[in-house]
């Protein structure tokens, strides 16, 4: 189930208080054999900061090779596409893409100076320890990434114009909440550039037309859209619930979702392949110069809907898809990956 | 693909000898501007203002910079293109005002600014979009950055620049504009894909 709001969690977490007691114990007792001194534990077993502390660590390092490195999904894609591109100038600029990378890397710098608005993609487990503190671990985190990375400034109030300088801002980052089972915390950050979500469409056609409407709100979206997103994109088509929902989906299938990846239903998978070809058959190309990249790939899910609503949403995914993410367990290990 | 070397400041002769398809280099200053620093510099023209920065035989570069301030000096992190096409409402204007000669951004422009260009002389050409380490690359040293209150994006960043590039013209002083070719071509497609994917 989606939690789409940052829910408080307070009454969560304290049904965890005890797991986090013992845990705290455990580690408190290993250091202590170590260190052969007596130490007062009381007051760090209530004390929260060792998972505030982990978790911010892991979102500063997730947030920073998101920003830095492509996954390989994305890497090997483009060099695909830079591959088999005939059009001269639309090879010239996934070469152009591919030495960015390569810049990128091994400076230690961003892939693309949008370094995005945040978005966490939080699944936590009910049995994690920390559930009140990942919040606020998340949005110091951001903090923190923006000075180190450092992140341009990217949250401007809408009604003010105010630019706060940090990245954060109200409901920014934005953190989506999934509750599983276990006892680890898994999130994915997504830095999402501004270009490709500036041509994002939400419509509703007749339900009647069904997904003869989706083919035709696809590729009037894709020309509409034109080299604006910085082609080739990766798609993300959301289907059904409503217009939050479908907006979600679309957004999930472009920048979650690794390329090479088909959607489980044969059916659907079948649509994103005929949309893949379809789109790259209008041959507006890396950067919009003409060739046969303008996607990497079509990704679409789908949510029941109402009977009287056909609610579909296209998410772009600019070529500079970036994302990592870090699972942390409950034993206080963490790995970071994309 | 025919290439060019160009020193700011640009002259009309220079530019009107561009074509679309070429590719040129930039050396000396370009000035950043996005959406809030356009609309101010149309305001200081109206008011009768003079802008921060002389702009006649200049570059105008569509782009929100990563910077970090150390020890006062500004380092240039991350540096591409931002999409031009929101400043489609100001660039005829800017250009027709201030004498600019090369507008560098991505995903093209439309054409009020292509008839401007025409008209004055002026380009437009694109840096590869999201190519943010390469474009910082080129770039030597920020000069100066003026109306900083409009937050790190939008100020007017004066860089020094070598061999800024490569650029694509895609729009020149002969009317041409590439990338609105290649999307009216895709357009005149969307029967014919439709078609293919089952809707008659």
């Amino acid at each position: 189930m989606w939690f789409i709001a940052n829910l408080n969690n307070s009454s969560l977490t304290s049904c965890y208080k005890d797991v986090e007691i013992v845990f705290k114990s455990i580690l408190i007792n290993l250091s202590l054999v170590y260190l052969c001194a007596v130490v007062d534990t009381s007051n760090i077993s209530s004390d929260p900061e060792y998972f505030t502390n982990l978790i911010e660590k892991a979102a500063v390092e997730a947030l920073t090779k998101a920003t830095i490195f492509l996954p390989p999904d994305v890497k090997n894609a483009l060099r695909n596409a830079y591959e088999n591109e005939v059009s001269e100038s639309s090879k010239a600029q996934l070469k152009a893409i591919l030495t960015n990378l390569e810049v990128a890397e091994k400076l230690r710098k961003p892939i693309c100076q949008d370094t995005g608005l945040i978005i966490f993609y939080v699944k936590v487990g009910y049995e994690f320890p920390a559930i009140r503190v990942i919040e606020k671990a998340l949005v110091n985190a951001v903090k923190k990434a923006t000075v180190k990375i450092p992140l341009r400034p990217n949250t401007v109030n809408p009604i003010t114009g105010k630019n706060p300088g940090n990245n954060i801002g109200r409901y920014v980052p934005f953190i989506h909440w999934e509750f599983v089972e276990g006892d680890s915390l898994e999130f994915t950050v997504v830095p999402k550039g501004g270009g490709s979500e500036a041509v994002s469409i939400l419509e509703f056609p007749p339900p009647g037309e069904g997904l003869r409407a989706v083919k035709k709100v696809v590729i009037d979206a894709v020309l509409k859209a034109g080299a604006k997103p910085c082609p080739p994109t990766i798609v993300g088509i959301g289907i059904g619930g409503g217009a939050d929902i479908a907006a979600i989906l679309a957004k999930k299938a472009a920048a979650l979702r690794p390329l090479g990846t088909e959607n489980p239903d044969p059916n659907i998978a079948k649509l994103e392949r005929e949309l893949y070809e379809a789109i790259n058959d209008l041959e507006i190309g890396a950067m919009g110069l003409g060739g046969k990249f303008t996607v990497l790939g079509v990704h679409i899910e789908y949510a029941h809907r109402h009977p009287a609503t056909y609610p579909i949403a296209i998410a772009f995914q600019c070529w500079a898809a970036r994302r990592a993410s870090a699972l942390i367990k409950s034993n206080g290990t963490y790995k970071v990956y994309q | 693909m025919p290439t060019y070397h160009l020193k700011t400041p640009i002259s009309e002769d220079e530019v009107r000898k561009l074509r679309v398809g070429d590719i040129i280099y930039v050396t000396g200053i370009i000035v950043t501007a996005r959406d809030a620093a356009h609309r101010r510099m149309l305001n200081y023209i109206k008011e009768g203002k003079s802008l921060p920065i002389d702009l006649k035989g200049g570059v105008i570069y569509h782009c929100g910079p990563v910077v970090r301030k150390t020890n006062e000096i500004w380092e240039v992190i991350a540096a591409g293109p931002t999409t031009s096409a929101r400043m489609e409402l100001y660039e005829a204007e800017i250009i027709k005002n201030l004498g600019v000669r090369i507008i560098i951004g991505k995903g093209g422009m439309g054409s009020k600014t292509a008839e401007a260009c025409k008209y004055y002389g002026a380009i437009y050409t694109v840096f590869t979009g999201g190519a943010g380490a390469l474009a910082a690359n080129a770039i030597k040293k920020v000069r100066k950055v003026e109306w900083l209150d409009l937050g790190i994006p939008e100020a007017l960043w004066i860089f020094e620049v070598e061999n800024f590039g490569p650029l694509l013209v895609t729009i020149d002083t002969t009317g041409r504009n590439l990338i609105a070719e290649v999307i009216e071509r895709a357009k005149a497609k969307r029967e014919e894909v439709l078609k293919k994917l089952g809707i008659t």
